[in-house]
């Protein structure tokens, strides 16, 4: 294994990490909620009841930083270099996957970690791996 | 209120804590799932820091019982490891692999006003409506399998 020493940026991550469970932090704190992407995405697309204010505040609040980079900041658009094809078929994938998993990176890999859920720890185990394994057979087999 | 407020404030810090550490970009996220390439630990130690604040706040919750506005927090109290959680889990890795996004990078993205980030969340959309129509019964298909 090699490590790839011009993109590491241990500082900046550790730091965005610190961010993220701050966030998770005040959710569960103040209301009493899970910080779970997919989960709070799903309460807004495919409500199970009357559709709740909060969570769309709560999008409100993720998709602004992305503005304020790209406007203020003047930060490069991220590149979705895998075509849009891909971009379907996976995008269709998580969002049932999430479904059926109850969660994802968010819920299960930060908030269930921290909560020392086994379940939690399963599921991470388990998609951490199935994201090594297409990579590795996208980028090194198929290619 | 109070929770609007709360929400909208913890999306932010969500959302620049994406922004900061990177995983924003699917660039970023392929090099930490390339184990095989020059790989890139930096999610690692998004992942750390964040489990590092997010754990007391776990536990303090755990205690109090109760959030701001007084009302009840519920935290999953669910223990099965069984089917579903699995195999949702290994459909959402491969759904990951592929892309190199995740639900809460893909919805920050939005505000790039990218279109992949448009495509992949108009997917996760689909995909969440499919598992409505599809996830009852296909939970009752795992269920009977396993009891087999």
């Amino acid at each position: 294994m090699t490590i790839d020493t011009l993109h590491f940026t241990p500082w900046a991550s550790l730091g965005g990490g610190l961010l993220i469970g701050a966030a998770a932090a005040i959710l569960i704190l103040g209301a009493g909620r899970i910080l779970g992407a997919s989960g709070l995405f799903a309460g807004i697309v495919t409500p199970q009841g009357p559709l709740q204010a909060w969570r769309l505040w709560w999008l409100v609040g993720l998709v602004a930083p992305a503005v304020f980079a790209r406007f203020v900041l003047l930060t490069p658009s991220p590149v979705f270099s895998t075509g849009i094809a891909t971009l379907a078929v996976g995008g269709v994938l998580v969002g049932f996957g999430t479904r059926l998993g109850s969660g994802c990176t968010s819920g299960h890999g930060v908030c269930g970690l921290a909560r020392l859920s086994p379940r939690s720890a399963v599921a991470t185990g388990i998609f951490m791996a199935a994201g090594f394994a297409v990579v590795f057979v996208v980028r090194h087999l198929a290619a | 209120m109070v929770r609007s407020v709360v929400a909208l404030a913890a999306g932010l810090l969500f959302g620049f804590g994406l922004l900061l550490s990177g995983m924003y970009d699917p660039a970023k996220v392929f090099g930490f799932l390339d184990l095989a390439g020059a790989w890139d630990p930096s999610l690692a130690f998004v992942m750390g820091g964040a489990i590092a604040v997010a754990f007391p706040a776990f536990l303090i919750a755990g205690r109090r019982g109760r959030d701001l506005s007084g009302d009840v927090i519920e935290l999953p109290d669910n223990r099965k490891i069984d089917a579903p959680l699995a195999l949702g889990a290994l459909i959402f890795g491969a759904g990951w692999g592929l892309t190199g996004v995740c639900p809460g990078p893909g919805l920050l993205d939005l505000g790039f006003l990218s279109p992949g980030a448009a495509i992949y969340v108009i997917a996760v959309i689909v995909g969440m409506f499919a598992y409505r129509l599809l996830g009852v019964r296909l939970r009752s298909v795992l269920a009977l399998a396993q009891d087999a």
